[in-house]
């Protein structure tokens, strides 16, 4: 096959170095039985003509129509230049920094990386990624429950995006500690202030807070940090759009002592939601607490700057059954490309694609209530997503996207089982959704055919 | 060296025009949120030109070792050639540019290949059922163990203790205590290999799994794994395989048929999906039919003549990651599949073992051989000869990237004092080969002419060795405005 | 290599002096200190009325390549604990007896320190390792 790159010259070659007639010899220590059963009966390979045939075939048996789909997955304009320096070899085909002096590039990358996400989240140190947002906050429980030794309950808001949750309870799970509890939201679409009140106590290691939440709404993060720190529990802030951080105030600022966040919104195409990349910041004291891998600045010999991965030992492949993850990759390229795409918005780039995608979402919003007759669902503040009613009848999702428009998530699909998520859609607005996507949306929603 | 981004800062600068759609008054606007819930701005964050970034990235990117760039011959991360073709499939609009929630019918073409790595992935570990969601291989172990902590609940007992090899990988045990469960050693015997008899010593009722690698991490194949497994099974208990090291057992030895009732594989090893600098990468996870209830959700099923997702599955663990997984990870590792082909699968790994047995040939008198047994895809080198000069592995492995070699992995596996692991990968032509061997062998001249300068290396690369100690007790993690 | 005279030595690798007023002093031996390497970080446990069991892990010694547990080398409670450590983790290697001293213990009975290894002891065990 092409990728295998001897002749019958070399393979003769090498056998004889060896000292063995054949390369069936070389699997002496595996047992005839089993070699014999382990045939594979898959096709023969393609040539690269073939193989881009096949997978172009498969891709425009795909339509990506224009969509206004977000929840925790979102849309947004990747420039050319992130997918540049993804393309550098040295950056893709590199492996895990552990020889540093070989490896400057990706531990420097890394180290500006953690940077980023820690100023974006207002708090002292970032890790270099880790999977996803969702496990970003399963990693972020476990933490907490670590930290407070002695207090087994977690309550999450019921604003965390459902998947979030369900990893958490999976991480949970055979864990031996640790039980989650749901804080209702109340009608403006944030977390019930008075419920958090009721269910805080002095046995909560974490309170979980979407910010903004599965609804869009800017949820009242530092009302409840402070319920949080007044019985001494740990705030996450939880945020699935991470360019939502460009604009609000950050989580640290409000009083989050954990930060999670996806970055995928930040230099990754949607890619049917994976790869992304988990943001992971804390406050300072927690550092060694903390999974995933850390880059940190220090000097060669010769008193050159330079950056190593540190604090290793926190790490399974030196603490092993004591270590603080398992984990064992982050989202390298992931987080490359966040970075680049980071340093290409720049301090005002970035805001300002935040206030034009809050702007946008405002004004179709707007739009929705005017022409469609469907009104926001909440009256809390909202970033680039909310909630409206769906239309009346049974056609309209099925009529917009055969119009070439996804009008939105539907909550009952992501909420199956709750009465209260029936008949609500869920609308994203990005920069992505030009003017005439607009227009279409609202004549969907507003029941009128296509034009 | 390069500064940081934040370094090169200047006020006013600016790499991206973010009024696409002709809407400039929407990104000049006023917020249309409340002012109490904003922050005031980005202060930090750098002030640069595109030109700058792309020309910052590509010269960071000229200071690292790749495996595009240099011969990485890491033991147990199988660094083969990441063919560039897998990228630009990948990047198709119909795979990069659809969302996880799109319709059903809408993403056919997405389903399709999901499935088709799943059969793919069920023919090679000779199992039943695949999820291809976990996120990277440390992922699909926990994903595994849960699974098993799972059908024993459903057994009656969820128990309590989990066998690993002394030679197992960190993420073994990690994975077994996240989940409930206490590592119990099972130590190799004086080959490196398990012994059957010392399994069944361990095992009782109290065992939920025995967690094996195989080839194991010494590059051995585990010659009893078929008796163990036996036993395994016997107390009621599971086999869950770390199939990090599948490039060895390709059409060779199916898992499925070894015991195993669980598998990882790790689509960043195997299936030359690119490393990335540490990711990202996908670790599918491949059960025995009857563990297939327990599978992350949602799973892929028929529906209407096309694809569905179905999240009804009520014995499931859950979620392990959103969405799907590592969706633009499996396209990769599809088109490498499609490429190879089950012919080039199998000559793969003959020529993976090929290629270890032949860096072994070249340098087992130089260097000391950790066990005796046939390598499979690695082969484990001890620096015991060069002790004898002072010089340890540490060195030797700084030594080679003056070479233009990047080291092979260094003290790992625990179980061999001055570990260093070869593993070529089938990618390598005979000349990198040799190449190597001769480095190889000339540090070992060195070793025993001139000490000093291995003990001295790296001084060719583009720092030299760094003080780990200091950016442990002190960590600086982010860059500040003062700094 | 030092292995003092006037101390008690544990399997795991923890030094133990009997002070005048009863109280019993631990830390990591030289050869720990050797072992580990340069050291970052001492997670030392918390002064407290809890009760302490014999051969409980309670503290970690990280270096850079390795974290190692340190356990209790008598049962009782943890009365005092090195609070320049945390600050200065190198005095371990530098004064591993002395200034790298870790945890201070009020014990339950003297009866546990008779289980403990002479000087000699140690030596003959750590040499056996190497």
């Amino acid at each position: 096959m092409r990728f295998v790159p001897h002749t019958e010259a070399d393979i003769a070659r090498m056998l004889a170095a060896i000292g063995v007639q054949k390369i069936s010899d070389l699997f002496s220590t595996v047992p005839a039985g089993l070699r014999k059963t382990a045939v594979l009966d898959l096709p023969a390979g393609l040539p690269e003509q073939d193989v881009v045939a096949r997978l172009t075939d498969l891709a425009a048996a795909d339509r990506p129509l224009a969509s206004f789909q977000g929840a925790g997955c979102y849309n947004h304009f990747v420039p050319a230049a992130v997918a540049q320096i993804l393309s550098r070899s040295e950056f893709a085909t590199a492996y895990t920094p552990y020889q540093p002096e070989v490896s400057q590039g990706t531990l420097q990358a890394c180290f500006e990386f953690q940077t980023y996400v820690a100023i974006l989240t207002g708090l002292d140190v970032a890790n270099a990624s880790v999977y996803d947002g969702a496990s970003a906050l399963a990693e972020a429980v476990l933490m907490s429950l670590r930290i407070g030794a002695r207090r087994d309950r977690i309550l999450i808001s019921d604003g965390v995006h459902p998947e979030y949750r369900a990893v958490v309870e999976t991480y949970l799970g055979g864990f031996g500690r640790g039980t989650v509890e749901t804080v209702p939201l109340a009608a403006d679409g944030r977390t019930d202030t008075a419920a958090l009140a009721e269910l805080i106590g002095d046995d909560v290691a974490a309170v979980c807070i979407g910010y903004p939440n599965l609804y869009g709404v800017v949820d009242d993060l530092p009302g409840a940090a402070s319920l949080a720190a007044a019985n001494g529990a740990l705030t996450v802030s939880v945020t699935t759009e991470a360019l939502a951080l460009a604009l609000l105030r950050a989580p640290g600022e409000c009083g989050a002592d954990i930060a999670v966040a996806e970055g995928q919104s930040l230099g990754l195409p949607i890619s049917y939601g994976g790869p992304g990349v988990g943001l992971f910041a804390a406050r300072r004291k927690f550092v060694r607490q903390m999974p995933g891998r850390l880059v940190g600045e220090t000097t060669d010999e010769r008193g050159r700057r330079g950056y190593v991965l540190t604090l290793a030992t926190r790490e399974q492949h030196i603490r092993r059954e004591k270590a603080t993850s398992n984990i064992c990759t982050n989202q390298g390229l992931a987080a490359l490309a966040t970075t680049v795409f980071l340093g290409l918005a720049g301090r005002r780039g970035l805001r300002e694609l935040a206030v034009r995608n809050a702007v946008l979402a405002h004004e179709v919003a707007a739009r929705l209530e005017a022409e469609a007759g469907l009104a926001r669902v909440h009256t809390g503040e909202f970033f680039n997503e909310f909630v409206v009613a769906e239309p009346p009848g049974d056609t309209w999702y099925a009529d917009a996207v055969a119009a070439g428009v996804i009008p939105g998530v539907r909550l009952r699909e992501l909420l199956p089982g709750r009465r209260d998520a029936d008949g609500q859609l869920l609308v994203t607005v990005t920069e992505c959704n030009a003017p005439d996507q607009v227009d279409a949306l609202v004549r969907c929603l507003a029941g009128r055919r296509a034009a | 060296m390069e500064d940081l981004i934040f370094e090169q800062t200047s006020v006013g600068r600016r790499g991206m025009d973010v009024s696409g759609h002709g809407s400039n008054a929407a990104s000049a606007a006023e917020p249309p949120l409340d002012a109490g819930l904003l922050r005031d701005d980005l202060t930090g964050f750098p002030e640069v030109s595109e030109l700058d970034v792309l020309r910052h990235y590509t010269r960071l990117s000229k200071l690292n070792y790749s495996a595009a760039t240099n011969f990485y011959p890491l033991g147990s991360c199988t660094m083969k050639y990441n063919p560039v073709v897998n990228e630009r499939v990948a990047a198709l609009p119909g795979f990069a540019g659809i969302h996880p929630y799109a319709p059903a019918d809408t993403v056919q073409g997405a389903l399709l290949l999901l499935r088709a790595v799943e059969e793919w992935l069920c023919e090679i570990s000779g199992l039943d059922a695949v999820s291809l969601q976990p996120a990277a291989g440390a992922q699909g172990e926990l994903t595994g163990i849960k699974m098993i902590r799972a059908w024993h609940g459903d057994h009656g007992d969820p128990r309590s203790k989990i066998l690993i090899p002394s030679s197992a990988h960190g993420t073994n045990p990690a994975s077994a205590a996240l989940s409930g469960y206490d590592a119990v050693v099972v130590p190799c015997d004086d080959r490196g290999l398990m012994q059957a008899a010392t399994v069944r010593d361990l095992l009782d009722e109290q065992v939920a799994a025995l967690m094996v690698t195989n080839p194991n991490t010494l590059g051995l194949f585990e010659a009893e794994i078929e008796e163990i497994a036996r036993a395994v099974h016997d107390v009621g208990a599971l086999v869950y395989m770390d199939g990090a090291n599948m490039n060895a057992l390709m059409g060779k030895a199916k898992p499925g048929h070894t015991g195993a009732d669980v598998l990882q594989f790790n689509l960043h090893k195997t299936f030359s999906t690119p490393h990335g600098g540490g990711g990202p990468g996908a670790g599918p996870v491949a059960v025995r039919a009857d563990l297939e209830p327990y599978l992350p959700v949602p799973r892929i099923v028929e529906y209407d003549g096309g694809l569905r997702w179905d999240g009804d599955r009520p014995e499931s663990i859950g979620k392990v990651r959103s969405f799907y997984g590592n969706f633009g990870i499996v396209v990769r590792a599809y088109a490498y599949m499609l490429a190879c082909g089950g012919d080039g699968l199998t000559e793969v790994t003959e020529t993976a073992v090929l290629a270890a047995n032949y860096l072994r040939a070249r340098l087992e008198d130089a260097y000391n051989v950790a066990f005796d047994d046939r390598s499979m895809h690695e082969v484990v080198f001890t620096d015991k000869l060069q002790n004898a000069d002072g010089v340890k592995t540490l060195d030797i492995a700084k030594r080679l990237l003056d070479f233009g070699f990047h080291a092979p992995t260094i003290y790992f596996p625990l179980v061999v004092s001055g570990a260093l692991m070869v593993e070529p990968t089938e990618t390598e032509n005979l000349e990198t080969l040799d190449a190597f061997a001769e480095a190889m062998l000339e540090i070992a001249r060195e070793a025993r002419e001139e000490p000093e300068t291995v003990r001295q290396a790296p001084t060719a690369t583009p720092l030299v060795r760094l003080d780990e100690t200091r950016a442990a007790r002190n960590p600086v993690l982010i860059w500040t405005p003062s700094s | 290599m030092e292995f003092p005279n006037n101390l008690l030595y544990t399997k795991t690798h923890e030094w133990v002096r009997t002070e005048e007023d009863g109280s019993v002093v631990m830390g990591i031996t030289d050869y720990a200190q050797d072992e580990l390497g340069d050291i970052v970080f001492v997670e030392l446990p918390a002064v407290s009325d809890e009760p302490v069991t014999k051969e409980d892990p309670f503290g970690v010694v990280e270096s850079v390549k390795a974290a190692s547990d340190f356990y209790a080398p008598v049962t009782g409670r943890v009365t005092e604990v090195n609070d320049e450590l945390p600050n200065s983790p190198e005095v371990v290697n530098q004064d591993p007896y002395g200034d790298g001293w870790m945890v201070r213990m009020a014990a339950d009975s003297k009866d546990e320190l008779e289980e403990l290894m002479s000087a000699k002891d140690y030596e003959e065990m750590v040499s056996d390792l190497s």
